[in-house]
This record gives structure tokens, C-alpha cells and sequence, in this order.
């Protein structure tokens, strides 16, 4: 059971160091959130279920805590990712389409 | 045995938080730091987890708890000072 935990948590802390890599990496800001969002939520799910595998009576607190962190983690990304659009934050210049831009036309005409 | 692996796990989350810091520093808008500063945050709660398993404290887990609360709460306000100010 305790080496279920720790692969659990190696998995997790793999996907947070990788997060964390694209967030210096990637060229844009909208792609930061992506790889930001997604790989530090699935990283903390797994380490902090990891950690609740390995000591059984911490279970249910560990399940609030990662149930909490993906619930949240995507409400507050999508509220940065609206706001630095909205404030006209530009796509990086090897970007192929941008779909909200019609969107934002039809919605002015 | 298993907390040895916990602080090497340590470890590497603490250089992938130094990364998100030198991108902090030099992000060109605040939009970047404002996400870098969310990657931090939530990079943070799962090593509270860990730190609460190396040292046997229970109380940890509150502690990381009240900290994504507070860190979504903030990254919230952050949002909406970037859309439309004060």
C-alpha cells in the first residue's frame, strides 16, 4: 500500500515540475495558463492522494483538499485568461487562428 | 524509508518552483506573473501535503487548506483589478 502511495505522488510531483517547466517555457501568455492549469491540477490531485494512500486515517482530508483544489484551480485560470483578453494581452506571433476574434466583431455589430 | 523519497520530492518541487519565480520576474505584461504567481500557489498546497507527511503533523492539512482558499480568493481579485480596475 505504501508503494502504491509513493508512485502516486511521483507521478504528481512529475507533472508539478513539469508545469512549472512550461509556465518559463511556453511563449504566450494563454499558453502558460494552459500548461499551468492543467498539469499543477492533475499534479496536486495525485500527490495529495498519494499522501492520503500512504497514512489511511488522513484519507477523507486529503480527498477535501484535492476535491477543493479542482474545483477552484479552473475558476480562477479561466477569470486571468478573460481578463488579460480583455485588456487586449496579444497571441504570440507563431500562433494559427484566433476564433474570439469574429466572435468579438459579431458581438459589436 | 518513504520519507527519504518524500524530501527528494521536495527537492524537485522546489526547483520547478524557482522556475515559476525567474518567469515572475521577467514576465512582460502582469498577466504573466499573475500566472505564474497561480502555478506558485497551487505548486505550494501540494508541498504543504508532503511537508505534513514528513513531519507527522496533522495540522498541516489545515494549513494547506486554508491556503488554496485564500489563494483562489486572491488570484479572483487579481482578475478582476486586471479587467476593470478599481
Amino acid at each position: 500500500m505504501e508503494l502504491v502511495g509513493v508512485i502516486f505522488t511521483g507521478i504528481g510531483v512529475l507533472f508539478l515540475l513539469l508545469g512549472n517547466f512550461g509556465i518559463l517555457r511556453l511563449p504566450d501568455v494563454y499558453n502558460r495558463i494552459q500548461a499551468g492549469t492543467k498539469c499543477t491540477t492533475f499534479g496536486t490531485f495525485f500527490t495529495i492522494i498519494g499522501i492520503g494512500i500512504i497514512q489511511p486515517e488522513w484519507f477523507w482530508k486529503c480527498l477535501l483538499i484535492a476535491v477543493f483544489v479542482l474545483v477552484t484551480n479552473p475558476i480562477s485560470s479561466h477569470a486571468i485568461a478573460r481578463a488579460s483578453k480583455k485588456i487586449g494581452v496579444p497571441l504570440c506571433d507563431r500562433s494559427v487562428v484566433d476564433q474570439t476574434k469574429e466572435f468579438v466583431e459579431r458581438e459589436e455589430t | 524509508m518513504s520519507e527519504t523519497i518524500m524530501v527528494v520530492f521536495l527537492g524537485l518541487i522546489s526547483v520547478g518552483i524557482l522556475l515559476s519565480l525567474i518567469r515572475m520576474f521577467i514576465g512582460p505584461t502582469a498577466s504573466d506573473r499573475a500566472v505564474a504567481v497561480d502555478t506558485i500557489t497551487t505548486t505550494i498546497v501540494g508541498m504543504l501535503v508532503i511537508l505534513a507527511f514528513v513531519f507527522q503533523r496533522y495540522i498541516y492539512l489545515d494549513v494547506s487548506l486554508v491556503y488554496s482558499l485564500l489563494a483562489f480568493v486572491g488570484l479572483c481579485a487579481i482578475a478582476r483589478f486586471l479587467e476593470r480596475g478599481f
